[in-house]
């Protein structure tokens, strides 16, 4: 019906007759095509699903960035960032499989429904192949579900619990973000070189899956060094003052404050406790200590002077090959076109949905389509390199990137508000790296890989 | 024993925080009859208010010289403070140590200005709208105040801390005869204390003790009477939203160093200052004091592990728990007066 | 007809050939051309608007009638999509039972908190059914974790028991259904350079919301109805006729919350997750907004105010600044940039902005909400007298 001449009025019209009869099935295109959403003309579609609004609005727009510059890269345009030191060679900057790519944006609100609305949106309106970005776990999981349901690739963005690759993975789904249990596997030795391995723990645990994931990780993990945990206290979520549950925490005899909180969460935990002069006392003759496994550099920014000191664990920071060498081949490359776009380096988040985006292009032109069950088999037990983040396998099991993780700590005198954590330790992959039936990441089924239609 | 007395400390702390927000919303909500949803965001711009100032005092130009490079590889020049400069090291420092106290007396003239603006420009034609439409302009104009800090701020939290005199904690226990670190209490918190048990008695003797006072509430009583005696009660009730505003603000300004101001720090304070207004009862000043304090208290005892193990996620709901059987045994609340929002 | 004076049986046709021809209505702009930004008429939305129509038509019958104004509606929808959910975890892929399930539970729900929460009127009211639907979020949030699935919120899975349907051999998991019709299966009319999509879900969704705005009508012309305006304008008045007026009332919020189970089901029906976001106070004060913004008391007002937000929310947060350079590139670079910089704080992540503005300019000016502007409309064009069923409430 593509060659109809008709006016506005008149096409309504006919079409009411033929909504009415719903009997001519020749005026209607029942998705004739391989999967969803086809690209077929000159461009794909790629969704970028990120918070715009709400408390991590900023990490969105973080995000946003790096997506942008991908896509720049993909296009040919810009200085090529890590194409040049991918190990894998199909991207060549003529877009991907020949087309050039184009990219919609829609605002996550870090809730799960306003996230599937916005990836529905992509999906059925804009018509993209792939949604990725996000970052909080509890969105992950539902685009993640809602991907594998529509039949389009879902590329994780900044999700650190154990069930997005866990109890709730699925086949459509891919993280190259690390996990709670990578955070915890690779802080213990680390914990226990700097702290000494007999120490008594007190956490603090935001009360929602991603807290019990990590904290139920980092028992396990600081327990098998020698550490003990003496109480757990469940926060809610929404929080502002902690007072109440920090006050408790000297006079328990703990010598280690763990603090399983993240963004505005994490902020307020670690600034009451700074309060508190807990950092300033000795407990069973030793330093009091805080320790907060996962955080981003934006939330060292909120905590400010407070971060000074703490241990925590990221995905990767822009720092990384300049410190430990050429094994971080890319980290410089990105950091540099980053920065020479954006006057600031990235965050770890902006990495991750970087490569998330260089590793779907490359999956599709391996596999030479667009169909989401050949990007599930070209990125299934992928070997790469050259990302920032050293050898990494995109493992076939559960579809989780192992590669290193970094342990980091809060400068005590940062030069500028980027440059807050120093590095500490690489923690190699083979570290923390666990076996797939791992009981921490049981009761969930990839499925089969879907590609709608 | 020393948990009680802990966290005794705790949720009189807090209390203060949740009875200064409650009772600027109270002069609003339960005297002027107006359901201010933009309260909260009040409370924000006070705290945005600090931000601002010690943003001010941060000022600075790059200096002439490079010293090193930055990680792009190009010279890098250190940033050179304005304030340092014109005051010297020595007050310069001290200026931006104390900015948080400091930005009291910059918060005061801004917020009372912004209470006058709003109740001006906006709420007066609000007075005999259903409240169904001042829900509706107060919520939408929440909603503008907050995306405008958020185009000039961001979302990220920005690190205020308070001056270093008030940093570290002081130990009650040793006092009370404990083992040392048993009852700890930071210093910034008792000020916090002291300054909102300062800002609420400064209220009530000002309501209680002075003809405006006097005129306001009764005023608050019977408009009409009041304006039939030939006082000009709107101009009055103009200056009470600018009080107001001003609490709420001064309660945001002293609150930054506790947690890290963000953009939306008024939407989660909202519901909880709506909370303990209603049950300290509609119209009642002390009643939204007491509610908050007794609220805050509650709070505290109920994130005890050992309350936990009884009731649990006890910590997660206590504030609505009191509330609804409070309002359930008393129908107006603590200390309602009758016959204001109740129908 | 169908027991409705001339007026409102015009106004059900209305809204029928609305619902019907939505996939036309809301895609006025070519798909290539630049303004398809603007083309709300994709399954999810449609579907979005008129689940959220339902919830505000029900919200309505509570607030616009009895003038009692609830702040913890969102509950009834967080139980009616939880409810479905299990239903289709244990049960099957069917819709019919997992609406059914949906609305008997909220039904159930909201006696339980209409009972006590009843005994309080205006402001203490209000807050009491926020308490409830806070304590709600929380629990499910965090202690419930085992019923709700907590923040990653309920869903399917691939070894759920569904024990009416036939063993699940896929691989993945089945989708909703109506006695077989998938509620996702959608035909796509392509028309030069138009492609309008009609998705089952969608017509499954207006077909009831066209049940459910009739009943409502009936509500309102009702002897029911005209007794809960009664308790509105005077409830002392009503108790000293020597009528109990709490059984009205009570029958009000539960037929109003059963009206929010129905939308919190049809929402898991169309996409089966059931998360506790749905529930936050954030989401009550939603349908407040809508119900306030399209006209409190109006028949039509609440649907309209549940279009405006939704369509806010889901159009205007996808503008991004590569998308307003692409519309003002013809001009000028310097005029291009800085249009884009006038415009882009207002759209994408600015879109709450416009939201709140247009919220302000509504009230301000529209004192009856958009069903009054609709109504100035078309005065000025000389349609209609001036009507008298709709008069705005209040």
């Amino acid at each position: 019906m593509s060659n109809s001449r008709f006016t506005r009025r008149g096409l309504l019209k006919t079409s009411a007759v033929g909504t009415a009869g719903l009997a001519m099935p020749m005026f209607f295109t029942s998705q004739a095509n391989a999967f969803t959403n086809e690209p077929t003309g000159s461009t794909v579609t790629l969704g970028f699903n990120v918070p715009q609004s709400g408390p991590y609005a900023d990490e969105g727009a973080d995000e946003l960035r790096a997506f942008q510059l991908a896509v720049e890269h993909l296009n040919g345009e810009g200085d090529g960032g890590m194409l040049s030191t991918f190990s894998s060679k199909t991207l060549d900057g003529t877009g991907i499989l020949g087309k050039k790519v184009q990219f919609v944006t829609g605002d996550t609100q870090t809730k799960s429904d306003a996230a599937r609305a916005s990836a529905q949106s992509m999906i059925q309106k804009d018509g993209a192949v792939m949604i990725s970005g996000g970052s909080s776990s509890g969105v992950a999981v539902a685009v993640q579900a809602l991907c594998q349901e529509a039949g389009v690739i879902f590329m994780a963005g900044l999700t650190h619990s154990n069930d997005t690759t866990g109890k709730d993975k699925k086949a459509n789904g891919f993280r190259h973000f690390f996990n709670a249990y990578m955070s915890a596997a690779a802080l213990a030795p680390v914990l226990a070189q700097l702290y000494g391995t007999d120490r008594k723990v007190y956490s603090l645990t935001a009360d929602y899956t991603w807290g019990w994931t990590q904290q139920e990780s980092i028992k396990a993990a600081t327990e098998a060094m020698g550490w003990t945990t003496i109480n757990d206290v469940r926060t809610p979520l929404a929080a502002t003052d902690f007072s109440s549950y920090i006050a408790p925490v000297l006079n328990s005899g703990a010598d280690v404050l763990v603090l399983n909180h993240y963004g505005g969460n994490m902020v307020n935990s670690l600034t009451n406790a700074v309060q508190f002069g807990l950092r300033d006392k000795q407990v069973n003759g030793k330093n009091f200590e805080i320790v907060v496994p996962l955080y981003s550099e934006l939330m060292a920014k909120g905590a400010g002077k407070n971060i000074a000191g703490i241990v925590g664990s990221q995905n990767w920071d822009w720092k990384l090959e300049n410190e430990k060498g050429a094994r971080y081949t890319g980290t410089n490359a990105f950091v540099q076109s980053f920065g020479a776009k954006y006057g600031f380096p990235p965050s770890q988040a902006a990495q991750t949905c970087y490569a998330q985006t260089l590793l779907y292009a490359d999956a599709v032109n391996r596999g030479k389509s667009f169909n989401p069950c050949s990007v599930v088999e070209a990125l299934e037990g992928f070997e790469f390199d050259g990302l920032g983040n050293g050898p990494t396998l995109y493992r076939k099991d559960d579809h989780q990137c192992f590669k290193d993780v970094v342990v980091v700590r809060g400068k005590e005198n940062p030069e500028n508000e980027f440059d807050l954590v120093e590095i500490v330790e690489v923690t190699p992959a083979d570290k923390v790296t666990y076996a797939p039936d791992n009981p921490m990441f049981a009761g969930g089924d990839l499925g089969a890989c879907n590609p709608g239609a | 024993m020393d948990a009680i007395i802990l966290q005794t400390l705790n949720g009189l702390d807090k209390g203060s925080a949740y009875a200064l927000i409650a009772l600027g919303l109270t002069l609003i909500f339960g005297t002027l009859g107006v359901v201010n949803f933009a309260h909260g965001a009040l409370f924000m711009l006070g705290a945005f208010c600090a931000v601002t100032v010690s943003k001010l005092f941060q000022l600075s130009h790059k200096a002439s010289e490079a010293t090193g490079v930055d990680f792009m590889g190009q010279p890098k020049f250190e940033d050179v403070l304005y304030v340092k400069e014109w005051f010297g090291n020595d007050l310069g420092a001290w200026l931006i140590d104390w900015s948080v106290p400091l930005s009291i007396l910059f918060a005061i003239p801004i917020m009372i200005g912004i209470g006058f603006i709003m109740e001006r420009g906006l709420i007066k034609h609000f007075y005999k709208r259903p409240h169904a439409d001042q829900i509706l302009v107060t919520f939408g104009l929440a909603i503008v105040l907050q995306e405008v800090v958020k185009y000039f701020y961001g979302a990220n939290p920005i690190p205020t801390p308070s001056p270093m005199a008030f940093r570290g904690s002081f130990d009650f226990g040793v006092m009370l005869g404990f083992d040392p670190n048993v009852i700890i209490y930071p210093y910034w918190r008792m000020v916090y204390f002291a300054f909102s048990l300062t800002l609420v008695g400064g209220v009530f003797a000002f309501l209680q003790f002075t003809t405006f006072g006097m005129v306001v509430r009764a005023g608050m009583a019977d408009r009409e009477t009041v304006g039939l005696l030939g006082i000009n009660i709107d101009k009055r009730f103009t200056i009470m939203f600018g009080i107001a505003a001003a609490v709420a603000g001064l309660a945001g300004v002293m609150y930054t160093p506790i947690n890290s101001p963000n953009y939306h720090m008024g939407m989660d304070f909202l519901v909880l200052s709506f909370v303990v207004v209603v049950v300290g009862g509609m119209g009642s000043l002390p009643g939204a004091v007491l509610a908050g304090f007794m609220l805050g208290i509650l709070e505290s005892f109920a994130s005890l592990n050992e309350v936990k193990d009884i009731i649990p996620g006890i910590d997660q709901i206590i504030i609505y728990v009191v509330a609804i059987i409070i309002l359930l045994t008393r129908p107006r609340g603590l200390m309602g007066r009758k016959g204001v929002m109740e129908e | 007809m169908l027991g409705l004076n001339r007026r409102d049986f015009a106004m059900l046709l209305l809204v029928a050939a609305l619902a019907l021809f939505a996939p036309f209505i809301l895609n006025p702009f070519p798909t290539a051309s630049g303004l398809s930004q603007f083309n709300a008429g994709y399954p999810d939305l449609m579907q979005r608007f008129v689940i959220f129509g339902i919830f505000a038509i029900g919200f309505n019958i509570l607030f616009g009638l009895t003038g009692y104004l609830s702040f913890g509606h969102a509950a009834f929808l967080g139980v009616g999509s939880y409810s479905a959910v299990w239903m289709f975890k244990l049960l099957s892929m069917n819709v019919l039972p997992a609406l059914v399930l949906s609305v008997v539970i909220a039904g159930l729900f909201a006696l339980l908190i209409g009972y006590v929460s009843l005994r309080r009127s205006g402001i203490y009211f209000s807050i009491l059914t926020l308490a409830f639907a806070q304590m709600s979020f929380n629990l499910a949030y965090s202690v419930l974790t085992p019923i709700t699935n907590g923040e990653t919120g309920l869903q399917l899975a691939l070894d759920d028991p569904r024990i009416l349907d036939a063993a699940n051999t896929a691989g993945s998991v089945p989708v909703t259904s109506l006695f077989g019709l998938e509620m996702r299966s959608a035909v796509t009319l392509d028309l030069a350079g138009w492609s309008f999509t009609f998705s089952v879900g969608y017509y499954l969704c207006a077909l009831i919301m066209l049940v459910a705005f009739y009943i409502s009508v009936r509500l309102f012309r009702s002897p029911f109805g005209m007794m809960l305006r009664a308790i509105k304008t005077n409830q002392q008045r009503v108790n000293y006729t020597g009528l109990n007026s709490r059984p009205y009332t009570l029958a009000a919020f539960v037929i109003s919350g059963m009206y929010a189970g129905l939308a919190g089901g049809l929402l898991a029906c169309m996409d089966p997750l059931a998360g506790a976001d749905r529930m936050q106070w954030t989401a009550s004060g939603e349908v407040v907004l809508m119900t306030i913004l399209g006209g409190a008391g109006t028949l039509i007002g609440p649907v309209l105010g549940a279009g405006f937000i939704k369509y806010f929310e889901n159009i205007f947060s996808k503008i991004n600044d590569s998308i307003l350079h692409q519309w003002f590139s013809f001009l000028p670079d310097w005029m291009e940039n800085l249009l884009v910089n006038i415009f882009y704080p207002f759209v994408g992540k600015g879109w709450h902005l416009t939201l709140g503005i247009l919220f302000m300019l509504v009230v301000i000016f529209l004192p009856g909400g958009l069903v009054q502007g609709g109504q100035k409309i078309a005065r000025k064009l000389g349609f209609g007298k001036k009507s008298n069923s709709d008069t705005p409430a209040e």
